[in-house]
């Protein structure tokens, strides 16, 4: 066993483990932290396979941004978990007995699983050489270029959650008073103020 | 080679590079204040792109590497889409406005939507069909809930977003499957794998579980929970659109599924369509029976209708294409009709969806009951009105394709559910002696109800020549 064997191993034990301890922490906030050491874990595991690129992606959006605005979530929304648990302690044996029947059923069809014989060549199709150009370039020639259309179809739905985010939520309160940038801009200290020489014992007259 | 790439999706383009301008003026010109020119622009715009596409030549072209398809039958489908979408604008603007609820931002959705829809018509890929139907998807849910300060709206557009992911979910679970054993993602090649090395269990899989995402999405039984809800939750004028352009598109992405990426093993997914079918065209028309709610009812209504069009494409021949897509149209121009009255049912001033507040209308409008009842003769399948045309193709293909019990159902089914049609018939013209509806001043929509009721006579002539261009449409998808 190689260091590279040895390297995956732990790589791979601890995300699982993350993963597993991400689903039964009593805690929200310790879930979150299970779930930041499954993504590191994870992209230790993109390292391992040369896909750099995808490991950093990992660290930066997922660890950086999207853990922590988890974090945030768990932490400012006011959910009774005690009593979401409860429910689900009600429904916990039906959901076992009908999630042990998927995998019985998944694992028989993966022992009848089998793939077109073309398949390894179209996967490798859209895909430049390895050897030849860098991962990130690689990705960057896929997505900015074969897949033009779908990453512009990804902004018109990112567009689209955000105009329907602001649909649904924002409200213009009439009663707030709001800052004027303009009104500021044009304040003439000359006219909306005056300095008055006061002396000492004496009152503004 | 990318600027032939955009020429062949101009239409797209347009409209989404409209709605994003269309944004801009709205944010920074008026706001609400301009909603309704905005309507109106996108009204216009999607009339004319309509146009555009109809006026394109009919040679099947591809661009984006295969995962862009323009031929006629996405033209078809394209221009069916565009008309709906132009017209339920335009006729639910009013309504909209009484409400309170014409902001910018609805137009501005609701185009984003049909460019999601366009997407979805002329997709040659599993990740552009996925892409267009959650673009089309994102948008209408904002829109299901529009009316954000009634529990009933909001139920309705957090319902639809939660089956809506759970569908996406079980797509996105057979896409990958159908990736795994095919290797690619274009239509193209995984018609190729099977021609190649025939079907396995995972690709069967894969089939199973996309067609279910799908019948989620035209809301065939037993996918159709979420329909009555969101019907009746949901804006009056947003109903009306949920009912014509989104299942024509939806409809449409099944029928370039099942025949470009699947077509040369009819006999695998023509199965799960006629279940489908079956159990959509029943549940339909048994269901709306108990239904007093007119739009609960067009739910259940448009439920069996879609199990009909289904039937056309369960017979997996180009003749049942072409009676899917004569269905779809004669649905979606009934639908107007109906919902343009809907839209117009008031007492004292207040919108009102009790199907036992027809009474008499005949007295009092006598035009519009007229129209109506020939809509709704129309939406039973009676001889000789268009809607029983759009039955016949698309039964008739079920036979010559050896699918004599499907289209021996259908006719079960649509004798079962001419009941609840001709029950509002009754109320309007035979009913209880009461206080009927308000007289409203409503040209628009009274000359959609009106115009769509004449369709369905003055149509059983030529059928207007949509079958014709149906059938061109068929003939380039079923090769």
């Amino acid at each position: 066993m190689g260091i590279a064997d040895i390297t995956f191993y732990a790589f791979a034990v601890t995300l699982l483990g993350a993963g597993f301890l991400v689903t039964i922490s009593r805690n929200m906030v310790h879930s979150v932290l299970w779930l930041i050491l499954a993504f590191i874990s994870a992209a230790g595991l993109f390292v391992l396979l040369g896909a750099e690129f995808m490991a950093m992606l990992l660290i930066i959006v997922y660890v950086g941004a999207v853990a922590v605005l988890f974090l945030f979530v768990v932490m400012m929304l006011d959910i009774d978990f005690a009593s979401l648990r409860g429910e689900m302690a009600r429904y916990f044996p039906i959901a076992a007995i009908i999630g042990v029947v998927l995998m019985l059923q998944m694992g028989m069809l993966y022992s009848a699983w089998s793939t077109s014989d073309m398949a390894e060549g179209l996967r490798q199709a859209p895909t430049p050489d390895v050897a030849e150009v860098h991962n990130t370039k690689a990705l960057g020639m896929i997505i900015y270029d074969q897949y033009f259309l779908l990453f512009q179809v990804s902004g018109l739905i990112l567009l689209v959650a955000m105009v329907g985010a602001i649909v649904l939520t924002l409200r213009h309160r009439k009663d707030v008073k709001r800052q004027n940038v303009v009104a500021q801009m044009h304040r003439d200290p000359a006219k909306a103020m005056e300095l008055k020489d006061v002396k000492p014992g004496q009152g503004l007259g | 080679m990318i600027g032939a790439d955009l020429t062949t999706a101009l239409p797209e383009i347009v409209l989404a590079l409209f709605a994003m301008a269309m944004l801009m003026v709205g944010v920074y010109g008026g706001k609400d204040k301009l909603a309704e020119p905005i309507l109106y622009a996108t009204s216009a715009l999607m009339v004319m792109l309509a146009l555009y596409a109809g006026a394109q030549s009919l040679d099947a072209e591809t661009a984006f590497n295969g995962t862009y398809l323009k031929d006629g039958f996405a033209q078809f489908a394209k221009m069916l889409i565009l008309v709906s979408a132009a017209v339920v604008l335009v006729m639910g603007k009013s309504v909209m406005a009484e409400t309170g609820l014409l902001k910018f931002e609805y137009p501005i959705l609701i185009a984003l939507s049909v460019v999601g829809m366009m997407l979805m018509v002329s997709a040659g890929d599993l990740i552009v069909l996925y892409m267009g139907l959650e673009l089309q998807s994102l948008a209408l849910y904002v829109v299901a809930t529009m009316n954000r300060d009634s529990t009933r709206s909001t139920e309705a557009g957090l319902k639809y977003f939660i089956l809506g992911a759970l569908a996406s979910g079980l797509l996105l679970y057979g896409a990958s499957l159908t990736y795994g054993y095919a290797g690619t993602t274009v239509f193209a090649g995984i018609l190729s794998t099977i021609s190649e090395d025939g079907m396995s269990v995972g690709l069967l899989m894969g089939l199973a579980f996309m067609l279910a995402g799908l019948a989620f999405k035209v809301s065939a039984v037993p996918f159709h929970m979420w329909t009555p809800d969101v019907y009746e939750g949901a804006p009056t004028p947003v109903t009306a659109f949920f009912a014509t352009a989104p299942k024509v598109a939806a409809m449409a992405l099944i029928a370039r599924l099942v025949h470009d990426a699947f077509g040369t093993v009819p006999g695998d997914w023509s199965q799960i369509v006629a279940l489908l079918a079956a159990a959509s065209m029943f549940v339909g028309a048994i269901a709306a029976i108990g239904q007093r709610d007119i739009k609960r009812l067009m739910a259940y209504s448009s439920i069996s209708h879609m199990g009909f069009a289904l039937v056309g494409l369960a017979a997996g021949t180009a003749q049942g294409v072409q009676g899917m897509l004569v269905y779809m149209a004669i649905y979606v121009t009934m639908n107007i009709g109906v919902f343009a009255f809907i839209l117009t049912m008031r007492r004292d001033g207040k919108p009102v969806t009790d199907i036992a507040e027809m009474n008499q209308l005949s007295k009092s409008e006598p035009l519009r009951a007229l129209a109506l009842l020939v809509l709704m003769f129309s939406l039973a399948g009676v001889p000789p009105l268009v809607g029983f045309f759009g039955k016949f193709y698309v039964l008739w293909a079920a036979v010559n394709a050896g699918m004599t019990w499907l289209a021996i159902a259908g006719v079960i089914a649509s004798v079962i559910g001419a009941f609840y049609y001709l029950r509002i018939v009754y109320y309007m013209y035979f009913g209880a002696e009461s206080e009927p509806l308000d007289t409203v001043r409503a040209p628009v929509q009274g000359t959609l109800l009106v115009a769509s009721a004449m369709i369905m006579v003055l149509g059983v002539i030529n059928l207007f020549g949509i079958d014709a261009m149906a059938a061109l449409a068929a003939e380039a998808l079923v090769r």
